[in-house]
């Protein structure tokens, strides 16, 4: 197919995308427009995991910690100057982090570049471990930004977190962030450098002997993956306009984990599929968490029943489908036009 | 030339490399044969710099490249071919060679030797979209050999290209070798495959638990008494 058809097509795709993004905001009530909101978060945080994890094989646990690191950064950067005076009642909020403000979009690309550079600073350390160490590490890290952010009252507002927060990330803000982080990333992963990173995943040693500087290609793959994290956790603080350091464990983690497995590693669509599938169940099957009655039974809603589930459903992907959902299929014009002949070039 | 002094590796507390000397001349096939764990292995990673050793000294062109970073010490023209392949398994053939060319900055040079590498393997042409995986054991160390052929390497170090591969495969990589040498490039081979190794090569070295035992041309050691009862089995 050539480059022009593939063009207008991606384009045709993302007007046809905003275009529904358009009719939602207007016509869906606010609930559904919430949910779609999560699922772009969750697809540009699942598509970083993704990049850490499927695409280099760095098992990294740490992606709630870049998440509170984008939040808070952006956060406190769009939040009125007076509206912070007041909140932070515990110790007042010190200068100059009382009079930072930026427009969303400077906030959220701010948020992202600090998850970065600490992305960098934590991979310098800790990169050098591998498979089930680094995990450890990065959920250590994680944990560690938690307990920073709950103590460092004068700017995060301790344990009380940040409320009010100005709800910018409305569905253009979300998906207009999604759509860049999927382009930078399949962009990354079609170059050179993303087969560099590929090669790091299967075989290190044998990267290291072509004469990949295998630990550089890590450490950027990493702060990437960290920055779009920081930016996912921008967006979230944005959307639901309250955080605080408790919001932040990780369990957080973990669900976007269930999405990155679910949806498939070393897939950028099965991320795209896994954030739509998993956000809207995870609404969706709200109901088995409400009192059930059968006939004459009555069953006492438990809560915490929909993570049984998924947690039973991510035991059986991993058990017996673990390229993940769609099995590994990576989505792209040429394919389509191989399954429907001719007629996918219309 | 290379040039290896006195080398010594450890790994942990075990005593790998016991003090390995060797030359390798320009233009020249050196074998390095020896039994399973003797540190033939050790000394190509050490020369590709995978491996760090503190004593001795590895000199390439006049230079001692001991502390050198392994994506250094491949663009001064050594390549590594590892043992067992290692393929990229999720990877085409062609990103295969791309990644073999790595270390060409520019595009046209990379193109020019991958035309090259499907022109001494055409059989890599034809499945240049197929992932590395999925190719037999002759066909991946074929794949093999032509990503260690991209930086357009002086010296190619290959460690058992020969291993696990049916005897005809086994011939068919010897040939290569051969080939590979007559268009200029100095190689360094090290085998388990003792007569077949020692059948190409110009000089040869015996290496027994970290140290050189017996060294000689290839035609020397196949008729040395010591050497047929260890390694040919006669």
């Amino acid at each position: 197919m050539k480059k022009n058809t593939k063009l207008a097509l991606n384009i045709f795709c993302l007007a046809l995308l905003a275009a529904f993004l358009w009719w939602a905001q207007d016509n869906l009530n606010g609930y559904k427009v919430q949910v779609l909101n999560l699922v772009a978060v969750n697809a540009i945080l699942a598509i970083s995991l993704n990049l850490i994890y499927g695409f280099t094989g760095m098992f990294s646990l740490g992606h709630a910690g870049f998440m509170a690191i984008g939040a808070y950064v952006s956060a406190i950067l769009i939040l009125p100057a007076a509206q912070k005076e007041m909140m932070y009642i515990l110790e007042p909020i010190i200068w100059p982090f009382s009079v930072m403000h930026a427009p969303f979009f400077v906030s959220v690309l701010a948020g992202g570049a600090v998850a970065a550079a600490f992305g960098l600073l934590i991979a310098l350390p800790v990169l050098r471990l591998g498979g089930d160490y680094l995990g450890i590490a990065t959920l250590g890290f994680a944990e560690i930004i938690r307990v920073i952010f709950t103590n460092i009252t004068p700017i995060t507002n301790g344990a009380l977190g940040l409320k009010g927060i100005p709800g910018y990330a409305n569905l253009g803000w979300n998906y207009f962030w999604c759509v860049v982080t999927f382009y930078v990333i399949i962009k990354l992963l079609s170059s050179n450098f993303g087969n560099c990173l590929r090669a790091i995943r299967d075989d290190e040693v044998a990267a290291r002997a072509m004469g990949i500087n295998t630990f550089k290609c890590k450490a950027i793959s990493f702060a990437i993956g960290a920055f779009f994290a920081g930016v996912g956790g921008a967006l979230q603080g944005s959307l639901i306009t309250t955080i605080d350091p408790k919001m932040f464990n990780f369990q957080l983690t973990y669900n976007i984990l269930m999405i990155v497995v679910v949806g498939g590693l070393g897939s950028v669509t099965g991320s795209m599929v896994g954030a739509v599938v998993i956000t809207v169940l995870l609404e969706w099957l709200r109901f088995v968490e409400d009192t059930m009655t059968f006939g004459s039974f009555e069953i006492a809603g438990i809560p915490g029943m929909r993570m049984v589930i998924f947690s039973i459903a991510l035991l059986f992907i991993i058990l017996y489908r673990r390229e993940g959902m769609i099995g590994g299929y990576e989505f792209s014009w040429d394919s389509v036009a191989k399954r429907f002949g001719k007629k996918g070039d219309a | 030339m290379l040039k290896i002094e006195n080398l010594q590796v450890h790994y942990g507390g075990i005593h790998a490399i016991r003090g390995v000397s060797l030359e390798v001349p320009m233009g020249k096939i050196v074998t390095l044969i020896g039994a399973n764990g003797a540190g033939k292995s050790s000394t190509l990673r050490s020369i590709a710099g995978l491996i760090k050793s503190k004593t001795g000294s590895i000199t390439w062109k006049g230079e001692n490249i001991m502390k050198a970073l392994p994506e250094q010490i491949l663009e001064s023209g050594i390549a590594l071919c590892p043992e067992g392949r290692r393929i990229f398994p999720q990877l085409t053939v062609l990103e295969n060679l791309k990644l073999g060319g790595y270390a060409r900055k520019d595009k046209s040079s990379l193109n020019d030797a991958i035309e090259r590498a499907f022109a001494s393997f055409p059989r890599l042409k034809e499945r240049s979209w197929q992932l590395g995986g999925t190719l037999s054991g002759g066909e991946q160390q074929m794949l093999a050999l032509a990503r260690a052929l991209m930086s357009d390497p002086e010296l190619v170090m290959m460690d058992e290209p020969s291993l696990g591969l049916a005897p005809i495969l086994v011939e068919e990589v010897f040939e290569i070798i051969r080939k590979i040498n007559k268009e200029g490039k100095t190689v360094l081979l090290v085998e388990q495959n003792a007569f077949g190794a020692l059948n190409v090569a110009d000089y040869a070295y015996v290496l027994e638990v970290g140290e050189i035992s017996l060294q000689g041309t290839g035609a020397e050691l196949l008729s040395d008494n010591r050497v047929v009862s260890a390694y040919l089995g006669g």
